[in-house]
């Protein structure tokens, strides 16, 4: 432990290294590309898709990195066998040509859902899923919409009879998972159950033993678990912005006009700067992954979203949670559900997205409200009010050409996704 | 180089300076009336964006000798931005004596950040702000 004194002489000498540190940085930075000062670099580095480390491990889920589970979970995700009509699967409204999502406000399956549909890409690194986090891992976000009137509108006992009676699912899952349960018994296992809204299929479920419940939702979550196994493996690729940090690591003006048009570095430049947007959209993803009430107006006829309040709620009861008797997770692999944040600050906020799925992803924010990027920016240009709690971001005195700059930049982040390797490509 | 950007320059070089000094795995606090001293370890070194960690406090007297059974709570926040931690990270254990972990750090924006500790221990009740420098 360093005492006052000698923690004093540790910031002089910091202090002159620093100054040194940067004086040299700002003299070479200039000698080589002109533009932008060491600390600048370091948060246009920070950005770059080079920063992005490894997936982070899932604990909750044994085999989130298990090749046979990720194929087995890309078939399931592209099935539309798993639903209540036989019509649904998840690449309904996540379309791999959408970059996952589905060009609606709203998504709309057998049912209008209520929320917009969020890309894939790039969520693994996320310790909170959905718009308001109501979820804690991928697996367990999977089984929400199979079991959603509006969505998949099935249930979970009919998806276990499911994978246990098609030969091939029967074949991979056990292959992956082991044995599934004998669920010939119909009196044990009735055809359709789940703790549901639905009356009839509430009431067959409770009538289940408890033991029997267990076994069934073991393998509901499994089958989340292979879904979220494929899942993690959508990433971002390299876009035309990250060309650009390496061309300026590099000192390389040649590629540096290759990359990113002028119009574009300026927009950037707001971006990390005057524009503040970097506060929230940080990191190689561009997003915190934290929860922002940034006053977007609500949807027309709906009640103002409390976002993050409801959700945080909702990840707590929730059985298939970090926390939960089907998650492989120790209760230390669960700091973020353990340590989450409480509080009427969180009302109206929801999840900062990634800025690297913005492609054919509009509408944008969580009920698509928003039609383009430059609707966007004109929102953050304004920083309204916000209808209920209070909008964080303060409004932004940008001309005209600094807001196209800004639209500008934000495309230049945008790139093919990195498509899994798991065998065969999706259908 | 014109004075503007002297000013900036300088207010650079404070920055750095928390940073450097924050970063550091051993360096020590002594809290605002004197009566504890303080070190913190994170666990991830240096402090990194979005990404959830521990702390490990240890705890003085004045004297030096450890304290053991104090009651410690962390708040922390932007005081430029005016808002709080993502998380509510809490002291979980102490391990061994005056040694404290604590749990669910995380810093969610680039910038200056302060760690306020507050320590309830045989001697009273004190605090002391840590400065952390996230990038
Ligand atoms: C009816 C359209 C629809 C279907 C079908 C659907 N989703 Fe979604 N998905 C959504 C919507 C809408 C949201 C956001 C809802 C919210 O935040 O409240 C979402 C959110 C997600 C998220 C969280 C992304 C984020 O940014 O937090 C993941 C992951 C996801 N879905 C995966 C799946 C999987 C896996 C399936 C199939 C088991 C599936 N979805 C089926 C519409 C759909
Ligand atoms: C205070 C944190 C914060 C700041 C600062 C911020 N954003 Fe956002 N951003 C968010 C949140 C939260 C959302 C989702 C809001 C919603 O749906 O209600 C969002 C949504 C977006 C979206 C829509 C993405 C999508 O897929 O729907 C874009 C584009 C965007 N922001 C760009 C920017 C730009 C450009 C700036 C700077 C001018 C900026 N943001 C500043 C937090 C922030």
């Amino acid at each position: 432990m360093i005492r006052g004194e000698a923690f004093r002489i540790t910031i002089l000498l910091a202090a002159i290294g620093a100054l040194a540190a940067l004086v040299f940085g700002e003299i070479e930075s200039a000698g080589r590309h002109s533009a932008w000062t060491a600390s600048e670099l370091a948060l246009l580095r920070s950005l770059s898709i080079d920063s992005l480390p490894p997936v982070p491990p899932e604990p909750s889920n044994a085999l989130a990195d298990d090749r046979r589970a990720a194929k087995l979970g890309q078939q399931l995700f592209f099935d539309p066998r798993l639903s209540g009509n036989g019509q649904v699967a998840c690449a309904t409204c996540h379309q791999p040509g959408r970059r996952f999502t589905d060009g609606l406000p709203k998504a709309r399956a057998i049912g209008t859902a209520r929320r917009n549909t969020p890309s894939i890409v790039g969520q693994a690194y996320s310790p909170w899923l959905y718009w308001d986090g109501r979820k804690d891992s991928l697996w367990s976000q999977a089984l929400a919409p199979l079991e959603d009137p509006a969505e998949h509108g099935g249930n979970r006992m009919a998806y276990v009879r499911f994978i246990a009676t098609d030969p091939e699912y029967r074949a991979s899952y056990e292959q992956v998972f082991g044995r599934l349960p004998d669920l010939h018994d119909e009196r044990r296992f009735p055809p359709a159950a789940g703790p549901l809204p639905d009356p009839a299929l509430r009431a067959s479920w409770l009538a289940m033993n408890p033991r029997d419940r267990r076994t069934v939702n073991e393998v509901f979550a499994n089958i989340g678990k292979a879904i979220g196994a494929y899942e993690r493996r959508l990433l971002p690729g390299p876009s035309r912005f990250d060309a650009y940090v390496q061309a300026v690591v590099d000192g390389d003006q040649a590629r540096q006009r290759e990359a990113l048009a002028p119009a574009e570095v300026a927009g950037l430049r707001l971006f990390i700067g005057r524009a503040q947007c970097i506060q929230c959209h940080n990191g190689p993803l561009l997003t915190n992954n934290e929860f922002h009430n940034t006053g977007i107006i609500s949807y027309p006829g709906d009640l103002p979203d409390r976002g993050r309040y409801d959700g945080l709620r909702q990840v707590d009861e929730d059985p298939f949670n970090c926390l939960g008797p089907y998650s492989d997770a120790t209760t230390d692999d669960c700091s973020e559900l353990r340590f989450a944040r409480r509080g009427p600050e969180l009302i109206g906020a929801v999840r900062t997205p990634s800025l690297r799925n913005l492609q054919g992803t509009a509408p944008y924010m969580h009920k698509g409200q928003l039609p383009t990027l430059a609707d966007v920016i004109e929102h953050y240009v304004t920083a309204p009010e916000a209808m209920i709690g209070h909008n964080e971001a303060k409004p932004l005195g940008l001309s005209r050409t600094e807001r196209d700059q800004l639209e500008a930049f934000l495309r230049t982040l945008s790139a093919p996704v990195a498509m899994p390797a798991v065998g065969e490509s999706a259908p | 180089m014109p004075a503007g950007r002297n000013v900036l320059l300088f207010l650079s070089v404070v920055a750095a300076c928390i940073g450097v000094a924050s970063a550091a795995a051993a360096d020590g606090w002594v809290s605002s009336r004197g009566l504890y001293r303080i070190a913190v370890n994170p666990s991830l070194d240096p402090i990194p964006i979005n990404r959830i960690h521990r702390w490990m406090l240890e705890v003085e007297t004045a004297a030096g000798a450890p304290v053991q059974g104090a009651k410690i709570s962390v708040t922390g926040g932007m005081p430029e931005h005016d808002h709080g931690l993502p998380t509510a990270p809490r002291v979980t254990r102490e391990p061994s004596e005056g040694r404290y972990q604590l749990e669910g750090v995380r810093f969610h924006m680039n910038g200056y950040w302060e760690m306020t500790i507050t320590i309830s221990g045989p001697a009273g009740r004190d605090t002391v702000v840590i400065p952390v420098q996230v990038r």
